[in-house]
């Protein structure tokens, strides 16, 4: 992870944030680059994951035999059950959701804005066809929300915006987001660079439109 | 009323009227009442408002029931998916409208149904195009949205077993939508994998009691 080494793959990023998730949480993954995480967690974390679909200690990925069409994540991939797992219908899986019982929840994005709102679930495109699932009430319901996406997207415009525009998934929700160049703490102090990957500060700063205040190197 | 264990899926979804809002258990196919659903294509009822989590997968399923053109409007939380081509193409063409709800929200609305509770004040949403033009209001500091009960003509949902008086036990992530809609509809059907004798089901493991379930078909 040191500032000399180039911007992080997606499986470094899986890492990084696998290594601030605390022992013991319960966390749910979202579909897609924040699945990856759970690939990175620590043999003996103790980490719950939850699948909105309704389950507690969800395991990795079935394969082979293993493969069980009533068992599944949210993304409708087949997975395993874990000692320990438990399952319940969807209104009591969204009550853990929303009710602040999920210590993390770590979500892709479209873009997120310095003030922590969130845009993840519709580009806005009118032909589009708009799909929500769960990501509105993940993203007000767990006590953390992480996001973890490429700063840039393809078109080279940032992704970490004064304010999205992108239709939103929830206001002021965002608390970390996690990039392949930096990672930045949003809160009361704005936007903090905790960490960059082949990059500076200042190099940020030039490249985006929100301004950027450097973590205090403990 | 007394539970029916029914000889058909005909049987089961008899009597399903044109214009009813019918809920749809399942995510993506998991837990999902194909045969029911099937055999509703069949019955033959029309302009129907559906809710389910998504809006059918591949050509079966809810997806056959869209393209048999029975569906007047799909009220789910994500119709977009990979082998979704079904309801984009009704959707594109403006003949299925659709009602995009948050997922817990969908949940919590037929909950609600279920439990004799007309609306709730909900955090989810706030800010967003789905909740704009909404009833607020600050609860403990925090906005939250008007949100009523969801409540279903019929259910179809799926299960693992029911016993001979309706109660039901479900099978890993197969349960998702059905213990909710089970107590959400005037009349709930389920579809089974093994009806057994009164008294083979532990009452401790029993998800849905069978007060609200209507039919039962093993299919």
């Amino acid at each position: 992870m040191s500032t000399g080494s180039g911007p992080l793959d997606k499986h470094d990023l899986a890492a990084l944030v696998a290594r601030d998730i605390p022992a013991g949480a319960y966390v749910n993954l979202g579909i897609g680059l924040p699945t990856l995480v759970a690939d990175h967690l620590p043999p003996g974390s103790g980490v719950v994951l939850h699948t909105e679909n309704g389950m507690l200690g969800m395991g990795p990925a079935a394969h082979g035999d293993q493969v069980d069409p009533d068992l599944t994540n949210a993304g409708k991939v087949p997975v395993t059950e874990l000692p320990g797992a438990a399952y319940f219908h969807q209104a009591d899986s969204f009550a853990m959701v929303r009710g602040g019982h999920l210590d993390v929840c770590v979500l892709g994005a479209f873009q997120v804005s310095a003030g922590g709102d969130l845009a993840n679930w519709h580009t806005g495109a009118p032909d589009a066809t708009p799909a929500v699932g769960g990501a509105m009430d993940l993203a007000i319901g767990a006590k953390r929300v992480f996001v973890v996406m490429e700063l840039f997207a393809k078109d080279g415009s940032p992704k970490l915006v004064p304010s999205c525009t992108y239709p939103l998934t929830g206001v002021g929700c965002v608390s970390r987001v996690y990039t392949d160049l930096a990672v930045f703490d949003l809160g009361q102090d704005g936007v903090v660079v905790r960490e960059v990957f082949g990059t500076t500060t200042d190099e940020l700063a030039a490249r985006l439109d929100v301004p950027l205040t450097a973590a205090l190197v403990p | 009323m007394a539970v029916t264990v029914c000889a058909s899926p005909a049987a089961a979804v008899a009597g399903v009227q044109d214009g009813s809002t019918v809920l749809i258990g399942g995510f993506g196919m998991a837990g999902m009442p194909v045969a029911l659903i099937e055999a509703l294509i069949d019955q033959g009822a029309r302009e129907l408002t559906v809710v389910s989590n998504n809006a059918g997968n591949g050509d079966t399923g809810l997806a056959a029931l869209l393209a048999a053109r029975r569906v007047r409007k799909v009220v789910c939380s994500f119709p977009r998916q990979a082998d979704s081509w079904v309801f984009e193409g009704l959707h594109r063409a403006g003949e299925v409208k659709l009602d995009l709800v948050p997922q817990g929200t969908l949940a919590e609305r037929m909950r609600a149904a279920g439990a004799g509770i007309g609306a709730f004040f909900c955090p989810t949403g706030v800010g967003t195009p789905l909740a704009e033009g909404r009833e607020t209001r600050e609860i403990d500091g925090r906005t939250h949205v008007l949100e009523y009960a969801l409540r279903g003509d019929v259910a179809l949902i799926g299960a693992h077993k029911a016993d001979r008086v309706g109660n039901l036990v479900y099978r890993k992530t197969a349960r998702n939508f059905g213990p909710v809609m089970a107590t959400a509809a005037t009349t709930t059907v389920v579809q089974v994998s093994q009806v057994v004798e009164v008294g083979e089901l532990d009452p401790e493991s029993v998800v849905t009691p069978g007060i609200y379930v209507d039919r039962v078909v093993v299919a």
